[in-house]
């Protein structure tokens, strides 16, 4: 197809059209009036960089944002380990390793904000009730404060996504010809030795790809955010996505929203460009 | 492997299986229990002149869940049905023209992944809303902008294995381009396209933040008006988790029909 034949352009013109409406022309806008007061409706002045400087005085952004870099970590070491670890039991030979894929699956095709409702109920009555039938203090008054907010999180993830992660995984074990396990297996390697010699380096792509999904996930997280404890107890489990979306639609405060929107578009932006890179030189050394 | 460390993969794997089952048992049990019957005890099955089904009753009622359901549907199918035409479209056009300018258009759709929702919501928002199009309309076409670019990058890929010549020997016979999308290359690119509509329907059915900044509320969708229902009948319990189990019905069927092709998809969409 030529550049100037019509068809070229008559197939390109309706993601086209849609790309710039829907994702560029707001995002320039957004960028604009981050450095404006703009309220929604207008402006009246040019603030140059004072919402920016305002927003890192802001406490509730920046404990959000603490709060989300504290998550992210632990979620994306929970979830590679856990992810890993079923992937490895599932795909061993023994009576139900399907159906156990099925169910470690499954919480991921169900929406954030539904899964959150269902632990808030799990967390607050379900965890209640075995605290006192197992005389275990610390199962009792979940979701009451920012700690055991903040694990609730982190439970709701992991319970949510290792499933998948999961599948990654088991995509790249798949790729191991069986020839090399079975050769270490003649040559007397344990099953840690194979493990560590064998099947980890060959796994490593994967555990970039996951590792790069795991963390900017992470830092998306909204719905669960929203429906599991709302930010609550005040505000001490609101996370950065939660915190931008408030600050425009609970305070009004749109310009702020979205100098706030566009930090948070650098910290993903430099993680999907980090991931990039790692792939290219993996290409390359490979 | 031995027969008795078999035995013991399977126990451990039974531990953690019943581990992830867990809170849908205790949502279900619980579902069908009175609001006496849930504090009376929370573990337990429902018994003890304590259960029923009113719950279900009530919560579908509550939850206007048939025309939430709709709603959720149709957005759901037709805005699937718009990004596999016009992204496969797109992928079609930018993967034959091996120009510079192709290939810079492919970079806008994939630099465009990199733009967090929250950067672009308000402005989308308020400019839709001055046209009138905060409406489902609207938001189809919002979800071709959003998820284009995945989509056409995921085409795109596989376009790549369908060898020119079909083409050329298409427009020998006097067929034009869109004659030789349609007839020929669309057809052959159906395992993809399974996996484009896989990866859709899912981000699409469970779409919180979006629709919520552009339903109005005699559209709304079932995980818009789960979240309305809990904020009105808020420690209703009973209710909540009659709704709760009602909302996942769907999912879970459509897991049980379509298993092979979602693992399929996911795993494609993830490693691509």
């Amino acid at each position: 197809m030529k550049n100037r034949s019509l068809s070229f352009w008559l197939f390109l013109t309706p993601t086209l059209v849609a790309l710039a409406l829907v994702v560029f022309i707001p995002a320039i806008m957004g960028v604009f009036y981050s450095f404006t007061n703009w309220d929604g409706l207008g402006y009246t002045e040019m603030l140059g960089f004072k919402n920016y400087i305002t927003l890192f005085h802001d406490s509730g952004f920046l404990a959000a944002l603490w709060f989300t870099i504290k998550f992210v970590i632990v979620t994306v070491i929970l979830l590679n380990v856990i992810g890993l670890a079923l992937a490895l039991l599932v795909t061993q030979k023994f009576k139900g390793n399907n159906l156990l894929r099925t169910v470690f699956f499954m919480p991921n095709l169900i929406g954030g904000l539904i899964l959150g409702f269902i632990w808030q109920f799990i967390f607050t009555q379900a965890f209640d009730a075995l605290g006192k039938a197992l005389h275990m203090a610390w199962l009792t008054g979940w979701l009451t404060d920012g700690k055991t907010g903040f694990w609730g999180l982190v439970i709701v993830t992991v319970w949510q996504m290792s499933g998948y992660i999961m599948i990654i995984y088991i995509a790249y074990l798949q790729n191991i010809p069986s020839e090399v396990i079975e050769a270490a297996e003649m040559d007397g390697a344990s099953p840690w030795q194979r493990f560590v010699h064998i099947t980890f380096p060959m796994i490593a792509p994967a555990f970039t790809v996951c590792m790069f999904l795991t963390l900017s996930n992470g830092f998306k997280i909204y719905d669960q955010n929203l429906s599991l404890t709302n930010g609550g107890p005040y505000k001490s489990t609101e996370m950065l996505a939660m915190n931008i979306v408030n600050t425009a639609y609970s305070e009004n405060n749109f310009a702020m929203a979205e100098a706030k929107a566009l930090i948070f578009f650098l910290i993903v932006a430099a993680i999907s460009l980090l991931q990039v890179y790692y792939n290219r030189k993996r290409e390359v050394d490979l | 492997m031995k027969k008795t460390s078999r035995f013991f993969l399977g126990i451990l794997g039974l531990i953690l299986g019943i581990l992830w089952i867990f809170p849908f048992y205790m949502i279900l049990t619980n579902s069908f229990k009175t609001p006496k019957g849930i504090f009376a005890s929370v573990l337990s099955l429902p018994g003890n002149g304590q259960a029923t089904t009113a719950n279900y009753h009530n919560s579908f009622k509550a939850l206007d869940f048939i025309s939430s359901l709709g709603h959720s549907l149709l957005i759901t199918v037709v805005s699937v049905l718009i990004l596999v035409l016009f992204s496969s479209m797109a992928a079609y056009a930018l993967q034959r023209n091996k120009s510079k300018l192709s290939g810079a258009i492919l970079m806008l759709f994939v630099s465009a992944m990199l733009i967090p929702f929250q950067t672009v919501m308000i402005p989308l928002t308020a400019n839709f809303g001055q046209v009138h199009m905060l409406n489902m309309w609207g938001l189809m076409f919002m979800y071709l902008g959003f998820d284009a670019s995945l989509s056409i990058f995921l085409y795109q890929g596989t376009m790549g294995s369908i060898p020119i010549a079909m083409d050329e020997s298409a427009e020998l016979e006097g067929a034009n381009r869109f004659q030789i999308f349609f007839k020929i290359i669309f057809p052959m690119l159906t395992p993809i396209t399974v996996t484009v509509g896989i990866l859709n329907i899912i981000a699409i059915w469970n779409d919180y933040l979006l629709p919520s900044l552009v339903l109005p509320q005699n559209q709304y969708t079932i995980p818009l008006q789960m979240f309305f229902f809990f904020g009105q009948y808020t420690k209703q319990w009973h209710l909540a988790l009659a709704g709760l189990t009602l909302s996942i019905i769907p999912v879970i069927l459509f897991y049980i029909f379509a298993q092979r092709y979602i693992i399929k998809g996911v795993t494609d969409g993830a490693v691509k």
